[in-house]
């Protein structure tokens, strides 16, 4: 079937030319890293909930908080949720600082029962599924990263060529407006996406898998590296929760856009693999 | 019409979604109560402790500070005291009644005063103290020298563990105990601390005697110490575990 017929005949269906967009090994490790992701958030704000502050350096001394969040009673005997970054203080009643439980009691907690995995207070069983989900994450991408390089994923449909980079201003204006390529050029990932990929699985996740291990005692003494890299194990701390936060937004830009261009082709193509290609006006 | 079926539909989803976000999390919760796959969790423990014993060398040491670089305050957990009337004996004389026991799988059952702890082989050290919680503070210690104290009591070839016991209840009828293999009771930073900052171990931080084991999680540094016990395996020892937290679904190893 030459390229003509075929858009002929997509066009009278209406349907578009059906491409086969992600191979198994890229479909395979992306479900499994939303569910380790998901995991190691809800267990890491359980982690995190046992001392919900963070520092710079080495040490945390109470005076040198860069984000701190608690329970007080304020003068009419009425408790709050207070979150501090740097020197702003915000109310954060109901979601951070103070919320209610899974019984519909108010507790003084950092993150709210609802996104923390066990939902009730209990450090040793976040810790046993965030180190499980951590040790599947890195094997995880491990895999991914080793087939993106043999297979040339990376550099066929990740590495934006110097056409792309070169139009990235015309491609922001189109992504402002909500337009998303069609024909020949949906077929690979626009310049905006390369790097939003690129960055997630060059930058992002390698450092939120390096912040983890420097606050480790043990690593850091077999790769003393690792907290000069950082700054101190309270920065590798923060800098850890940054990560995690950089990687809730891009999970919600990335819901976001799979839903505005197409969520049940976009779903099908992470699924089966195959894409439909909207024909070009 | 049109408008309202929307919000309609726009609430049953928000309500399908919450009701799905409960199950998920009431399953999640039921699975971290589940002992079968608590065990299953809990094999990722094995992997790390095995991980990290292949990269840290027997002379990889844990980062020493300076004094400049000590925490100003350096927060006491845990046991804060000790409610048993012959540790308080001791506490306004010194401890100068007080001996550590050290039994078990020795060749030479001995007791040593802290004047005779003193008189030991010691190291002073400015190290960082992680706790399980998040939170580090520095600290600078002296105390003697696990490594010749323990060639000089000998311990007999099955001998895998070093228990040590502690004076400290941190819940009702359950005493204070931690275990070190015998990879880190010889590491170089192994000491038994009898000096804080300079001053004598004060009473929150473990008066007279607290175990640093610089390269784990400030758990496993017991404080308090009584009796160090060799022993080949934890069976019978409190819950099994090999330590108070570990009974309590802690990690044994905790290097991270």
């Amino acid at each position: 079937m030459d390229a003509l017929s075929m858009d002929a005949r997509s066009k009278a269906a209406g349907t578009g030319e059906i491409v086969y967009r992600h191979t198994l090994p890229v479909r395979l490790t992306h479900w499994i890293n939303v569910l380790c992701l998901a995991i190691l958030l809800m267990s890491g704000l359980q982690i995190f909930n046992a001392h919900t502050s963070l520092y710079l350096g080495n040490r945390s001394d109470p005076a040198h908080e860069v984000l701190s969040m608690r329970a007080v009673q304020k003068p009419d005997g009425k408790y709050a949720g207070q979150t501090t970054i740097g020197s702003v203080t915000f109310d954060t009643t109901g979601v951070l600082g103070l919320s209610k439980g899974a019984n519909g009691r108010w507790e003084a907690v950092g993150f709210p029962s609802w996104i923390t995995l066990p939902s009730y207070r209990d450090l040793a069983t976040g810790r046993r599924w965030h180190f499980f989900f951590a040790w599947l994450f890195v094997l995880n991408g491990f895999a991914y990263l080793t087939y993106a390089l043999v297979s040339g994923h990376l550099r066929r449909d990740l590495a934006p060529t110097g056409r792309q980079l070169k139009n990235i201003g015309h491609d922001v204006v189109e992504h402002l407006k909500l337009k998303f390529p069609k024909g020949e050029d949906a077929k690979r990932y626009n310049v905006l996406q390369k790097l939003a990929y690129l960055a997630v699985i060059l930058a992002l996740l390698p450092l939120v898998v390096l912040s983890g291990m420097t606050m480790s005692p043990a690593l850091d003494a077999a790769f003393p590296f690792l907290v000069d890299f950082f700054g101190g194990r309270q920065s590798a701390r923060t800098v850890h929760f940054l990560c995690a936060t950089g990687i809730v937004l891009f999970v919600f830009v990335h819901v976001f856009m799979v839903l505005i261009s197409g969520v049940w082709n976009n779903m099908r193509s992470m699924i089966t693999g195959r894409y439909r290609i909207e024909p070009a006006e | 019409m049109e408008f309202n079926s929307k919000l309609s539909r726009r609430g049953f989803l928000t309500r399908l979604s919450a009701a799905g976000g409960a199950l998920l999390l009431g399953g999640c919760d039921q699975l971290s109560q589940s002992p079968a796959f608590r065990d299953i969790l809990g094999k990722a423990e094995g992997v790390t402790q095995r991980v990290q014993r292949f990269v840290l060398s027997q002379r990889s040491l844990a980062k020493e500070f300076s004094e400049s670089d000590l925490s100003a305050h350096f927060k006491a957990n845990g046991s804060l005291n000790v409610d048993d009337p012959t540790y308080q004996a001791q506490v306004p004389l010194g401890f100068s009644n007080w001996r550590l026991k050290i039994d078990g799988l020795v060749a030479r059952p001995t007791e040593l005063s802290l004047d005779e702890l003193r008189r030991l082989p010691s190291r002073t050290q400015i190290t960082r103290h992680d706790c399980v919680e998040g939170w580090s503070a520095i600290g600078k210690w002296k105390g003697a020298q696990m490594t010749p104290l323990l060639q000089s009591v000998g311990l007999k070839p099955e001998a895998r563990y070093l228990v040590f016991h502690c004076a400290d209840m941190l819940a009702p009828g359950a005493r204070y105990y931690e275990s070190i293999d015998l990879i880190d009771a010889f590491h170089p930073q192994t000491i038994l601390a009898y000096d804080m900052n300079d001053a004598a171990l004060s009473v929150p931080h473990g008066a007279p005697l607290r175990l640093r084991v610089e390269r784990q999680l400030g758990y496993k540094h017991a404080k308090y110490v009584m009796r160090i016990e060799a022993v080949s395996s934890m069976v019978g020892i409190g819950g099994g575990k090999g330590g108070f937290w570990e009974d309590r679904g802690y990690e044994w190893y905790a290097g991270i």
